[in-house]
């Protein structure tokens, strides 16, 4: 496609072509009733002119025959921009006036009509014929003399011409003036839509770090470079997400499928024993139950992620979440030699999934009891619980006194399958913290990991230990009304005989 | 016990058949919804183990079927659509239990013994024994040899449903879902913690143990004694 042709096939053009046309008509038919107008109020006036003359011409031959008409017309044709007037004998033999030539069936009218003629005023060369343009008036009088009274319309001619010049001047005027805008502009957008054609392509070429160029000047393209712009954000986070997710599933479940295989293939080659083969098949079992365990946790954050489908949110207390979680960690924290307290200051009550949220705090503790060793080997692991809350939200966070996450690697660790070097020697999916990202998101919460607080051996000046927050906003009816109303009471029962 | 299994998959039907009779009882078999519905009618079965996705009839609507009929028989429902809503929503149709694919078998023989025992009617007995182990559930108190034992009220109704089910595996999910009604799989060891407390409370200082650990299935409160 040419330049052309594109910006003719532009919408921006189309409109302008109409509206061009459109004023173009308008233009034309203005002028047209003006000229018209003014033509008929013209001719109206000179009409009212030439009949005061005959009317006077007419009074002065009843008072003094031909020869005082003559006389008439002999004066008035002498005084600068005359009228036109013609006094012609029996026979049509011009008696005296100042017309030259006319039209030989003109003056066979002669019933006082108005006509307009073209005629030949006097004085000027024969070669020169219908100089002029008239309106004239042909009376018989008594004695069989015409009288011929009219006027010259040069002046309306002239005008009528000059509003015509106007009017061409002005379309064309109008014309180029709308073709140079429409011109520019069309290729300003134009070149700005190959800019953003360009740009696409070369996205879905496969950069994807690609971006549209944003001008800054605010304008309608901008807002749409910018819309798209953070479309491609999250189109390119979802692909690295995949990527990783994918790229990790290679790693984490083929793994443990290639040790399988390999145990099986041996054990197949080998004469094994029964007790052997007992064993490597107990074994193989135990790594089976590992890989379901996975699949089952990426299907379930999958779920999550994917929002409500299936999961109903209801009114719950968190505080009997966290006690029952709390206490089913609780022996398992002691017999590990950990410090576990839980406080509950509050009893916020949120629209929420229980089964989820349980799990959600069940892997943060797990992760603390797994992760959350102190350096020092001379300070026991301690693990706190705190539920507290705010008229708006209610926030439960879980501190250990371990090496705590890094910052740089604070938001990669809720990424699926990510597993911090410092701990792929201790088993685990690195599903965990996903899936708490995923159970808070749902539950239009915010995920929180910051350190804790100083090592514990407070030698060093960096800091350590993780804290997770989730905070979780409350339900409508605790934000509201607070304690007593009916809901809550049902939260309550549900809880109690669970 | 007569368990009817309606199952599409040959293999893990003929592996199911097989074990079960291993393990002493006598199951019986349809491989799509309509037939296993009709088995199902002209029967009495102590156990139906039901897949959810079936050719002809769809498991739950066979479940919904029987209902409507007035037959209570225990169903446990079999899928391979795990996670809680699936669970909700079939057991909501009048399933008994739910057991999502793939499975144990031990977790799956657990399950079936246990609700078979739940046929046999709702007991409502006040005191639960085994051998010298005695379980009051309105005092809420323990005792065995005539020892009282103090126990946590988690404890308590951990022991509870260990001897509700007495002599029957009892599989950590099993205890988790019953016990502390959460369905999720915790990936450390929490309740064999909380069975060897119990098991130092009521075991420990006796002349023999009650609570065993049953290797690769879960726990049983059963007299081993003679």
């Amino acid at each position: 496609m040419t330049t052309l042709t594109r910006i003719l096939s532009t919408t921006a053009f189309k409109l302008a072509a109409i509206y061009l046309t459109s004023f173009t008509a308008l233009s034309v038919f203005l002028f047209i009733f003006i000229s018209q107008n003014t033509d008929d109020l013209m001719n109206k006036q000179v009409v009212q002119t030439v009949d005061a003359e005959i009317q006077g011409l007419v009074e002065q031959y009843a008072q003094s025959g031909i020869n005082g008409l003559i006389v008439g017309v002999e004066r008035r044709v002498r005084s600068p921009n005359s009228n036109l007037y013609l006094i012609l004998d029996y026979s049509g033999n011009v008696i005296t006036g100042n017309i030259a030539y006319l039209p030989e069936k003109v003056l066979s009218v002669s019933d006082g009509r108005i006509q307009f003629v073209s005629y030949t005023p006097l004085g000027l060369a024969e070669t020169n014929r219908n100089k002029g343009e008239a309106i004239v008036r042909i009376f018989e009088l008594p004695g069989n003399f015409k009288l011929l009274v009219g006027r010259d319309l040069e002046d309306q001619v002239h005008l009528k011409s000059l509003l015509g010049d106007a009017l061409t001047l002005w379309l064309v005027g109008m014309v180029v003036l709308a073709g140079i805008t429409w011109f520019f502009l069309n290729r300003r957008i134009l070149k700005r839509i190959d800019n953003f054609s360009m740009s696409s392509r070369l996205i879905m070429e496969g950069d994807l770090a690609g971006r549209l160029e944003v001008t800054g000047n605010g304008d309608e393209f901008d807002r749409l470079a910018n819309n798209l712009n953070v479309m491609l954000d999250r189109i390119e986070e979802l692909m690295t997400g995949l990527k990783e997710v994918s790229d990790n599933i290679a790693h984490d479940l083929k793994t443990p499928l290639t040790r399988m295989r390999g145990r099986l293939e041996a054990a197949l080659r080998q004469n094994l024993s029964e007790n052997e083969g007992r064993e490597c098949l107990d074994e193989t079992l135990v790594e089976t139950d590992e890989l379901i365990n996975t699949f089952n946790a990426v299907l379930r954050i999958a779920r999550v992620e994917a929002g409500s489908t299936g999961v109903e949110l209801q009114l719950v207390k968190l505080a009997d979440i966290v006690k029952d979680v709390c206490e089913l960690y609780e022996p398992v924290a002691e017999d590990k030699g950990v410090v576990f307290t839980v406080s509950l200051e509050d009893e916020p009550v949120i629209e929420g999934d229980r089964e989820l949220l349980a799990q959600a705090l069940a892997n943060l503790i797990e992760n603390a009891l797994k992760y959350g060793r102190p350096d020092a080997g001379n300070v026991k692991p301690a693990i706190k619980v705190f539920l507290s809350g705010t008229d708006e939200q209610a926030i439960l966070s879980i501190e250990d006194n371990g090496v705590g996450i890094a910052e740089a690697d604070r938001e990669r660790v809720c990424n699926r399958f990510v597993r911090l070097d410092s701990s792929r020697h201790a088993p685990g999916s690195g599903l965990g913290l996903s899936l708490i990202k995923a159970v808070v998101t749902l539950h239009h919460g915010e995920l929180q990991l910051t350190y804790a607080g100083r090592p514990a051996d407070s030698e060093s000046d960096g800091q350590s230990g993780l804290r997770a927050r989730i905070i979780l906003p409350l339900s409508k009816g605790q934000r509201g009304e607070g304690e007593g109303n009916e809901t809550w009471d049902k939260a309550r029962k549900k809880n109690a005989t669970s | 016990m007569r368990i009817l299994i309606i199952e599409d998959d040959r293999e893990a039907a003929d592996y199911l058949l097989k074990a079960l009779k291993e393990a002493g009882h006598s199951p019986d078999h349809a491989d799509n919804g309509e037939d296993g519905l009709e088995l199902a009618i002209s029967n009495t079965w102590d156990v139906l183990v039901i897949d959810r996705m079936l050719p002809k009839r769809d498991g739950l609507s066979i479940i919904e079927t029987l209902r409507a009929s007035g037959d209570e028989t225990p169903v446990l429902i079999l899928s391979a659509l795990s996670q809680v809503d699936d669970r909700v929503t079939g057991l909501r149709a009048g399933g008994d239990d739910y057991l999502s694919k793939p499975y144990a078998f031990s977790e799956l023989l657990a399950r079936v013994e246990v609700l078979s025992r739940r046929k046999a009617g709702p007991q409502v007995e006040t005191k639960l024994q085994v051998a010298d182990l005695v379980l009051d559930r309105l005092a809420h108190s323990v005792a065995r040899a005539g020892q009282e034992i103090l126990l946590q009220p988690r404890e308590f109704r951990l022991l509870e449903y260990l001897m509700k089910y007495a002599g029957q595996v009892v599989t950590r999910t099993m205890l988790l879902e019953n016990v502390w009604d959460y369905h999720f799989d915790p990936q450390t060891n929490v309740i064999d913690v909380h069975v060897s407390r119990l098991r130092s409370k009521i075991d420990k200082g006796f002349d023999f143990p009650l609570l065993h650990t049953v290797r690769g299935a879960g726990y049983s409160i059963r007299d081993n004694s003679n």
